[in-house]
């Protein structure tokens, strides 16, 4: 038993390797009292767990997202439900958030008939934060670039509630070649707002992944707005003239620079 | 044959043993998306008096996914030892739960019966328990496994070092794995959840583990948990493969939709006993199991969760493996919504899992869309060290950066250590006393920059 041992009190953040946290963002040498955490630590970690939580509980801010839409975008915006009625029933019944609420069916039928080929759609998800704050920079830069190429597009939908199959019952009603869904991923305790994009050519209730698309870690500290946006329209375009997405859809964007 | 009970005048009607033991289970999110769940609370318990009156006799000869269609119940079947069943075979699932707590039931007798119980018994009997007879149960049972130290022994706790990194950075890994060391984490095994499957990174992982192992004759084992097809390329190309890894289910076709099959897993068994490189024991595969898995890959048959999980352990079990852990709450509030649920569904597969023979560890986890946090991690660990699991997580402070989870930190495991009175794996232990990373009474030194583990790493 050497002299340290018997000292009364060591720091608790006194692990001699803080070096080594260089190499790894993992929560490494949090020091210790006893064998128990350092406060410091400990409330660093509740911390995160919090602003997780509350992303899986955020609202999506619907008219001021259709707003801001609007005021960037000149496209209409529409808003539509799934079957699901509150955040408990979404997290336990991943079923119901596949699928359109009923009068958010008959709202899309007694759309005026055009066959668009993109239709867009904003979900919250996991986490609603994710898409009130990324979605619109998002699209601000994809869709001016959607147009100039003279793709043609649906209304924006914003979805409550949604999961990532609903975009193809929407896709599907909307009569559109490819149906393309920006949703809040299920957060991480360093990511409590990461946005994924999701798309599927020809799109049709019952599908599964394989036949899907998905970028994601979309935020400033992931994957930046620009970059996102452009890989997403390379890909895009690719889907629309292959006429296909999903496994037999290569990512070779990044052969292009 | 149909199943049926009555309380006061309403007489609960259940066609099949499936259907029955669907509506025993203790309430849980995925029975419910399933469709299976029972209805009421009365319904439940009806059907848990009736389940206690079936005998086990009952479970050899109806099964709940046909023979004809589904390997793992012909595995079930062709191995089901009628022999150690004897002693038992007169009981019903009621009576073999008062069995199970009797003082009749010794640690040495349990071991006796296990290969005599089937999956279904197992589940069926568990469905009866409340959390306290999961724990003294399993506590009884003693499931020892052996490869370069002895993992399973009473009064042990072993844990799995888990130093992921998101991009399978080598330094990123080693930094987080001499942390582990240092805290005394790494008994049960030191393994890598790889970001890439490729054999190119899964090798160069697996040979900067191995280098790191032998340079400190750290008596331990590696796994990167790469696929089983993966470990078999591998192995080929002479890479240091220890134990073998693989993701099972309870289902034919949930072990399907995980690409593999019995005679794979039987190939990839014998390719890692031909290696030849446990010291101590030949306990080579690594299973990870969870329930919700089975339903996740709309492969459940019409079986509930918990059955279908307890259904994988006799995968398991074919292959005496040296580690299997339920990824408890790491599939998400579909399956297991809260802390609640989380905690039963983690003490009935540990006690299921044990009373089948099995060195059975558990992952303390959750995810942030469930509704759970670290208390409810410190309430399951503590159940667990009680209930004598054989391991448990350890992740730089309970967060894991690549799976983006939440699990045990390697504080937490020296925090049940502790008040329990659990020691690590003996060989390890010696070891860590050797490294003066902890002393003779189980307490932790403090390391000093000096200590050769940071001088010589890197």
């Amino acid at each position: 038993m050497n002299k340290e041992n018997l000292t009364p009190y060591n720091s608790p953040e006194n692990d001699p390797w803080t070096t080594l946290r260089e190499f790894t963002a993992a929560r490494i040498a949090l020091g210790r009292t006893g064998v128990s955490e350092p406060l410091h630590q400990s409330l660093q970690f509740k911390l995160a767990h919090a602003h997780a939580r509350d992303a899986v509980f955020s609202q999506l801010n619907s008219t001021e997202l259709a707003n801001r839409i609007s005021s960037v975008i000149a496209l209409p915006v529409l808003s539509v439900k799934s079957q699901v009625s509150n955040r408990p029933e979404y997290l336990q019944r991943p079923d119901l958030g596949r699928k359109l609420h009923e009068a958010s069916v008959q709202q899309l039928k007694d759309l005026p008939a055009a066959s668009p080929d993109i239709a867009i759609m904003l979900a919250d998800g996991l986490s609603a934060t994710a898409i009130n704050q990324h979605a619109v920079p998002v699209l601000q830069k994809l869709v001016p670039a959607l147009q100039k190429s003279r793709i043609s597009l649906a209304p924006i939908t914003i979805v409550e509630y949604g999961r990532v199959a609903i975009s193809d019952e929407i896709g599907f009603l909307l009569r559109a070649k490819l149906a393309l869904i920006l949703i809040g991923e299920r957060p991480g305790l360093s990511s409590p707002d990461s946005m994924g994009a999701y798309f599927t050519f020809n799109p049709q209730p019952g599908l599964t992944d394989e036949s899907r698309n998905c970028l994601s870690n979309i935020r400033p500290t992931g994957l930046a707005y620009q970059v996102a946006a452009d890989k997403l329209f390379y890909l895009l375009q690719q889907a629309l003239q292959l006429k296909l997405s999903g496994v037999l859809l290569k990512d070779n964007f990044s052969l292009l620079e | 044959m149909s199943y049926q009970h009555t309380i006061r005048q309403h007489t609960y009607s259940f066609p099949d043993l499936k259907f029955l033991m669907a509506k025993a289970s203790p309430y849980r999110s995925g029975d419910v998306l399933a469709g299976l769940a029972a209805l009421t609370y009365e319904e439940r318990v009806a059907a848990q008096f009736c389940l206690a009156d079936v005998p086990l006799k009952a479970f050899l000869n109806e099964a709940l996914i046909p023979y004809e269609a589904d390997e793992i119940t012909r595995l079930i079947i062709d191995c089901h030892n009628a022999e150690a069943f004897e002693r038992i075979s007169y009981f019903t699932t009621g009576e073999l739960r008062d069995w199970l707590l009797s003082e009749a039931a010794d640690t040495l007798s349990l071991s006796q019966v296990a290969p005599g119980l089937t999956p279904e018994m197992v589940a069926a009997v568990s469905k009866l328990m409340r959390n306290q007879d999961l724990i003294l149960v399993a506590q009884k049972c003693e499931v020892i496994t052996k490869f370069r130290n002895t993992i399973g022994l009473k009064g042990r706790l072993a844990t799995r070092l888990q130093p992921n990194h998101p991009t399978d950075d080598l330094k990123g890994i080693a930094a987080s794995m001499l942390d582990g060391l240092l805290y005394g984490s790494g008994d049960a095994v030191i393994g890598i959840n790889p970001a890439s499957d490729r054999p190119a990174t899964v090798i160069q992982l697996l040979e900067m583990l191995d280098y790191v192992r032998q340079q400190f004759a750290i008596p331990t084992q590696s796994c990167v948990l790469c696929h089983v097809t993966t470990a078999l390329e591998i192995i080929e190309q002479q890479a240091p493969v220890d134990l073998i890894f693989q993701s099972i289910g309870g289902t034919e076709k949930t072990n399907q939709s995980f690409g593999v099959n019995l005679a794979l897993l039987q190939e990839a068994y014998e390719a890692a006993l031909a290696l030849k490189r446990g010291t101590l024991g030949n306990n080579v595969m690594y299973f990870e199991t969870g329930q919700g898995s089975a339903l996740s890959a709309n492969a459940h048959a019409g079986v509930d969760q918990q059955t279908c999980e307890v259904r994988a352990y006799a995968v398991a079990r074919h292959f005496q493996p040296l580690l299997v852990n339920s990824v408890v709450g790491f599939i998400g509030p579909e399956y297991l919504y809260n802390g609640k649920q989380i905690i039963r569904a983690a003490l009935e597969d540990h006690f299921c899992a044990k009373v089948l023979g099995l060195p059975m560890g558990v992952d303390v986890c959750y995810t942030n869309h469930a509704d759970a946090d670290q208390d409810d991690m410190d309430n399951l660990l503590t159940l667990l060290g009680v209930a004598g699991c054989n391991f448990v997580m350890g992740v730089p402070g309970a967060d894991d950066i690549m799976l983006h989870y939440q699990s045990t930190s390697f504080h937490d495991a020296l925090y049940v250590r502790k008040v329990l009175g659990l020691r690590p794996a003996p060989e390890f232990e010696q070891w860590l006393q050797q490294q003066g990373i902890m002393d003779s009474t189980g307490q932790l030194l403090q390391a000093g920059a000096n200590h050769p583990l940071l001088k010589k790493a890197f």
